[in-house]
C-alpha cells in the first residue's frame, strides 16, 4: 500500500501524516468491503448447502425429475427440473418481451432522442426501473390476473403469461439503461465519420454503432437475463406457484427464488428441507455469478476493440 | 452484420448514389439544384422515418401500460388514504385500522441500513476514485460490485439468515435485516458515489497537494466537500431501493405483525414491503382498498424518492462551477 512518493521525501512524521496512514487503512479496507462481502455470501450460503449436496443430494435425480417434495415423510424427493423449467420458461417470456423493447428504446433515447424529449424519456425509464419488485407482483396478482383470464378466457390467470409480462415489463428498464450505456460508448466520430460519407442517420446506427456497440449490448441482455432470473418476490405472485413444466403460456409454474421465498420460512433450521433451499441459493449464486462475469468480460472486449 | 449486397452504405453503392446525383446536376436539372433526393435517397429517409417511428412508438408502448397501471393504484387505493390509515396500527386481523407500524418499520429498517452502507460505500468509492490503480484488484473490486448488485435478493435473504440472524446471533431482528439491506444496496452507493468523486477535477486536488497536503486532507477538504451533493443523491436513490425490498428482509427482521413498535436494533419490526405481501397473498378477508393503497403508498414514496435524486442531479448539474 504504501506509495513510493511519500516514502522518497524525507516526511516529518506529525499528526497529520498518521491520520493519512489511517485513512488510508480505513478506506482500503471500505474498497475492498465488496470483494468480502461476495465471498461471504458464497461462504455462508455453501455452509449450509455444499454439505447436504454432497451427503444426500441426487444430482441425477435433482436434474431429471420434477418430484419436489421436500417435507414428504419419511423419504422426501428433491427433485429440481419443474423449479429449473419454471424459472427459465418465465425467464425466456421476460425476455422476449424485454429485449425487442429495451433495445428498441435505447435506440430511440440513445441515437434519435434529442432535447428534452430525451431527458424526459431517461427519468421515466429510471422511474420505472424504481418500482419494487413486490409492487410489481401485486400487479400481476390484482390487474393482470382478471385481464389474462377475461381476455383469452382461460380458468386462472397466475401463468407463466402473467409473471413473464411482469418480469419483461421490470427488466425492459434496466435493460435500456445498460444498453443506453453500450451505445453512449460508442464515441461521436464513428458517426461524424459515417454522416461525413452520406449515410442517413439509420445507416450510421446500423452499420456502425450497432456493430461497435455489439458487445455491450449482448451485455445489456445478460444482466436482463441475470434480473429475471433472480427476481424473487415478482414471480412468486404472478406465477402460480405451481410444480408443474409448463408447457404452454397459460399454465402455471414455480421458479427457483420463489421456492425458496416460500418454503425457507416453514423450515426447521439445519432440517434436510431448509439445507435444500440453501442449495438452491448455491444455484442461483453461481448461475449469476457466470452471467455477471460474462457481461462484464463482453463490456471490457467491447472498449478494447474500440480503443 | 453488414449486407454487402443490398445495403447502400458501401463505398460502391456511395459512388453510384453520388454519381447519380452528379448526373443529375449535369445533364439538366433545370433551375441549376445542386441536390435533388434521387429514388434511393428517397428510400433511405423512408427506412429511416420508419425506424424512427417504430422506436418511438416502442418507447411510448413501454411507458403507457406503466401510466394505466398508476392510474389504476390511484383510483383503487385512494379511497383507502386517510389520517388513520398512516397513524393507525391494524386492527381485527387486518381487516381495520391502519399502517403506522409498518411505516415505523420501514424508517427504521432504511435508517440503520443507511448508517451501515453510506460509510463502507463511500470509503469504497474513496478508494477506487483515489487510490485504486489500474490493476487486478481493481478489476476484482469492480468484480465484485457487479455480482453483489446481481445476486438474487433471496440469496441475501440466504445469507442474511445464515450470517446476522444465526451465526452472529442477532435473531430476526432489524439490525440483521437492516445489515442485509445494506450489504444489497452497497453498490448504488459506490456507484453513484464514484462517479461524482471522479467528477472533481484533477487540478483541485493537485492544487491542495502542491500546498504539502497529505491525501487524506486532500480528500476531507477538497474532494469531499465538493461532492457531498452528488453522494447525496446516490444515498436517496440507495434509500428508494431499501423501502421496496422484500426478500432480503422477510426471513431476517420483518414480520408480519408486532404489537408494539420496535424499541431498538434488536427487536423485530413491520415492513411496508412486506406487509403488503401479506395482506395480498396470505391474510384473508382485507378490504379490497387496503392492499391497493398499501401498495400506492409504496410507489408514491419510491417515486418521490427517486424524483428527488433526479431534480437534484439536474440542479447541481446547473450549478456546476467547473
Amino acid at each position: 500500500m504504501s506509495s513510493p512518493q511519500s516514502d522518497r521525501l524525507d516526511d516529518r512524521i506529525d499528526a497529520a501524516w498518521i491520520w493519512d496512514r489511517i485513512a488510508r487503512a480505513v478506506i482500503f479496507v471500505g474498497g475492498i468491503s465488496a470483494i468480502i462481502f461476495v465471498v461471504a455470501i458464497f461462504a455462508f450460503v455453501a455452509k449450509e448447502g455444499l454439505t447436504f449436496i454432497f451427503q444426500k443430494l441426487d444430482l441425477g435425480f435433482f436434474f431429471t425429475s420434477m418430484e419436489w417434495r421436500p417435507a414428504q415423510e419419511p423419504e422426501p424427493e428433491f427433485g429440481g427440473l419443474a423449479l429449473i423449467a419454471g424459472t427459465a420458461s418465465v425467464t425466456g417470456l421476460a425476455m422476449l418481451i424485454a429485449v425487442p423493447f429495451s433495445l428498441g428504446v435505447a435506440i430511440y433515447i440513445g441515437e434519435f432522442a434529442t432535447g428534452k424529449v430525451r431527458e424526459t424519456l431517461k427519468i421515466l425509464v429510471e422511474l420505472l426501473a424504481a418500482i419494487p419488485s413486490v409492487v410489481w407482483g401485486f400487479i400481476g396478482l390484482t390487474i393482470l390476473n382478471p385481464l389474462i383470464i377475461d381476455l383469452f378466457n382461460v380458468p386462472v390467470g397466475l401463468t407463466v403469461l402473467n409473471a413473464g409480462i411482469i418480469l419483461g415489463l421490470m427488466a425492459a428498464p434496466i435493460m435500456t439503461t445498460i444498453a443506453e450505456d453500450a451505445l453512449k460508448a460508442v464515441p461521436d466520430s464513428y458517426r461524424e465519420a459515417a454522416e461525413a460519407m452520406g449515410a442517413t442517420r439509420w445507416q450510421v446506427i446500423r452499420q456502425v454503432v450497432l456493430p461497435s456497440a455489439s458487445k455491450g449490448l449482448v451485455a445489456a441482455i445478460l444482466l436482463g437475463v441475470g434480473r429475471g432470473f433472480g427476481e424473487t418476490m415478482a414471480v412468486l405472485m404472478a406465477s402460480g406457484h405451481a410444480i408443474n413444466i409448463p408447457t404452454s403460456p397459460f399454465d402455471s409454474a414455480r421458479a427457483l427464488t420463489a421456492t425458496i421465498a416460500a418454503e425457507l420460512g416453514d423450515t426447521a433450521r439445519g432440517s434436510d428441507h431448509y439445507k435444500a433451499l440453501f442449495s438452491l441459493g448455491i444455484l442461483l449464486f453461481l448461475v449469476t455469478f457466470v452471467i455477471n462475469l460474462l457481461a462484464d468480460v463482453l463490456v471490457r472486449k467491447g472498449a478494447s476493440d474500440r480503443s | 452484420m453488414t449486407n454487402e449486397t443490398e445495403d447502400p452504405l458501401t463505398g460502391a453503392a456511395l459512388l453510384r448514389s453520388a454519381g447519380d446525383r452528379a448526373a443529375d446536376s449535369v445533364s439538366g436539372n433545370q433551375d441549376g439544384v445542386m441536390f435533388t433526393a434521387t429514388a434511393l435517397d428517397q428510400k433511405n429517409a423512408r427506412t429511416e422515418r420508419g425506424y424512427h417511428s417504430l422506436f418511438l412508438v416502442m418507447s411510448i408502448a413501454l411507458i403507457l401500460p406503466v401510466v394505466a397501471i398508476l392510474a389504476l393504484l390511484v383510483i383503487r387505493g385512494g379511497p383507502a388514504f386517510s389520517w388513520e390509515f398512516f397513524t393507525e396500527s391494524p386492527r381485527a386481523n387486518f381487516t381495520e385500522g391502519g399502517i403506522f407500524p409498518a411505516l415505523v418499520g420501514t424508517l427504521w429498517l432504511v435508517v440503520v441500513a443507511l448508517l451501515a452502507s453510506v460509510p463502507l460505500g463511500v470509503a469504497a468509492a474513496i478508494y477506487l476514485s483515489e487510490y485504486a490503480k489500474d490493476n487486478a484488484l481493481t478489476r476484482l473490486i469492480n468484480l465484485a460490485i457487479i455480482n453483489l448488485a446481481g445476486v438474487p435478493s433471496i440469496v441475501h435473504a440466504l445469507f442474511g439468515l445464515g450470517a446476522f440472524v444465526l451465526f452472529f446471533d442477532f435473531g430476526t431482528s432489524i439490525l440483521a435485516a437492516s445489515l442485509t439491506l445494506a450489504i444489497m444496496t452497497l453498490p448504488v452507493v459506490i456507484v453513484s458515489t464514484r462517479e461524482t468523486l471522479q467528477a472533481v477535477p484533477q487540478s483541485f486536488r493537485m492544487a491542495c497537494w502542491s500546498l504539502g497536503a497529505t491525501r487524506w486532507q486532500t480528500i476531507r477538504k477538497v474532494v469531499l466537500p465538493n461532492s457531498i451533493s452528488g453522494i447525496l443523491t446516490g444515498v436517496i436513490l440507495e434509500v428508494s431501493r431499501t423501502v421496496g425490498e422484500t426478500a432480503p428482509v422477510m426471513f431476517t427482521g420483518a414480520v408480519l405483525f408486532t404489537p408494539f413498535l420496535p424499541q431498538g436494533v434488536l427487536d423485530e419490526t413491520m415492513a411496508m414491503s412486506l406487509h403488503l405481501y401479506m395482506i395480498a397473498t396470505v391474510i384473508p378477508d382485507v378490504p379490497p382498498e387496503v392492499p391497493y393503497g398499501v401498495a400506492l403508498s409504496l410507489i408514491l414514496m419510491v417515486l418521490v424518492l427517486n424524483s428527488a435524486s433526479i431534480g437534484f442531479r439536474v440542479y447541481l448539474r446547473g450549478k456546476k462551477k467547473w
